[in-house]
């Protein structure tokens, strides 16, 4: 079974989902009846397939030990730079091995179960918070819990470990409850449509008249394939976030309209936010901070472009090591530079950055450079220039 | 301490509407961006004594002058 995908998995979605609703209408905890839910998809999921399901379990284990330990030693007072980054890269080498096995195929399936991608942010996150100090305490259920629940467990969205805790332990009234299983409901319902009916049609005008060399073949495909990507995607983490309402989650959304981007800034707070604004508060403010602590200081455009360029480019190595995945990392590293220095730097800008007229050109262009991202991630513009994609 | 914040922020925006409208919403009208928050925290700790890690708070916790200065002023009293 396919979460959020095949039929029978939207079947148990209603059955499992029964119990939930009725404790949360008596304003019971959920948690606890959460993660025997999340066990039962888990195990619909991948029952059948005992290697990943060893793998996930396995890295489960491996990833608890690495916080613990590291929570241990930074709660004993040990601050050491060397130690933080030793513990931070344990915890990204099974997905940074996966990865890489990926290039060869990786015939025997070594950490190869769907969502580990996903996990590990969460897992990062935690050492990242525990050496800022701001993590105190790990359990063991809630880290579970957060890891394997259902909703996000395959694709996301990415919520973090405390916001996640917060909504786990906090006694929802029951009029709210009831407003938040609706809101679930309605997210559900209009995931779908996005998914199943206009995701769908799309994809079928991009095969049907989109696969063309020709001039019209390639702009049908470049008009359709990011509005594809956006409703399928979108279509998917409306599904997700719903589902997690109804367990009584907040689950953070992950787009918000990212078609009316104004600017480039303005598109990654609006496109897939859970992910680029990971990605912002675990390494672009991260290699922000260490540049203003040496010489450049005052180089502020300088700082800027190596933060977003190194942060893109994570973006595009997370993706895949695809040829494609990593040039249009660049691609969206180059373009936040641009911005950063026409944002700061140029007297029309500023001028005229109110005006209506303005803003409208800057969304057309925004819309277009965003569209041809999309053009490069599809891997089409490699076919189309025959460059080799690896 | 209220002045120096503004001041910083004042700064960091490029903008005096931050110290004449301290309810402003910095992030929805574009006054700061990514960089701007960071610049944000690296100053309230070189100038305040006051250390605060990116993702401690949200940034709808920290998106107006006032809402930075009472966070700042919490931290003050912590300390």
């Amino acid at each position: 079974m396919q979460m959020f995908a095949d039929h029978s998995f939207f079947a148990w979605l209603i059955v499992m989902t029964i119990p939930a609703f009725i404790l949360g209408v008596f304003e019971k905890p959920i948690k606890y009846y959460g993660m025997f839910a999340s066990l039962v998809f888990l195990w619909l999921a991948l029952g059948h397939n005992t290697v990943a399901l060893t793998y996930l379990i396995v890295f489960c284990l491996l990833e608890y030990t690495i916080i613990q330990i590291y929570l241990q030693l930074r709660l004993g007072g040990n601050r050491s730079k060397v130690l933080y980054w030793l513990f931070l890269l344990l915890s990204i080498a099974p997905l940074a091995t996966y990865k890489v096995l990926a290039l060869t195929g990786n015939p025997w399936h070594i950490f190869g179960f769907l969502g580990i991608s996903y996990m590990t942010f969460k897992v990062a996150q935690m050492i990242i918070e525990i050496y800022d100090g701001i993590i105190k305490k790990v359990s063991p259920f809630e880290y579970a819990y957060l890891l394997l629940f259902f909703p996000t467990i395959t694709s996301g969205p990415i919520d973090r470990s405390r916001r996640f805790s917060k909504d786990l332990n906090r006694k929802i009234p029951r009029s709210e409850y009831l407003e938040l299983a609706g809101t679930g409901l309605y997210k559900i319902l209009l995931g779908m449509v996005y998914k199943t009916v206009i995701a769908s049609v799309l994809y079928f005008l991009m095969k049907q008249y989109g696969m063309e060399k020709d001039m019209t073949g390639v702009l049908i495909y470049y008009y359709t394939y990011g509005f594809y990507l956006f409703f399928d995607f979108a279509g998917y983490s409306l599904m997700a976030v719903g589902t997690g309402y109804l367990f009584g989650i907040k689950v953070p959304d992950n787009f918000n309209r990212p078609f009316i981007s104004r600017d480039i800034n303005d598109f990654w707070n609006r496109w897939h936010i859970t992910l680029s604004h990971w990605l912002r508060d675990y390494v672009f403010s991260r290699v922000t901070m260490s540049l203003m602590r040496t010489g450049l200081r005052k180089r502020r455009l300088t700082i800027a472009s190596i933060a977003f360029m190194t942060n893109m480019l994570l973006m595009g190595f997370w993706h895949g090591l695809t040829s494609y995945y990593i040039l249009y990392g660049l691609y969206h590293g180059v373009l936040l530079t641009l911005f950063e220095i026409i944002r700061t730097r140029s007297g029309l800008y500023r001028k005229y950055s109110k005006e209506k007229w303005f803003i409208i050109i800057e969304w057309a262009l925004t819309l277009h450079l965003v569209l041809f991202g999309f053009f490069i991630f599809s891997g089409r513009l490699n076919a189309l220039m025959h460059w080799k994609a690896w | 301490m209220e002045e120096k914040v503004l001041k910083i922020l004042e700064n960091i925006c490029g903008d005096e509407v931050v110290s004449e409208e301290p309810d402003i919403n910095l992030v929805e009208e574009h006054l700061m961006e990514s960089f701007d928050y960071i610049t944000l925290l690296m100053d309230l700790q070189d100038q305040l004594g006051v250390i605060i890690s990116p993702t401690e708070y949200t940034r709808e916790e920290m998106d107006t002058p006032n809402k930075i200065i009472a966070i700042v002023k919490q931290k003050l009293e912590e300390a």
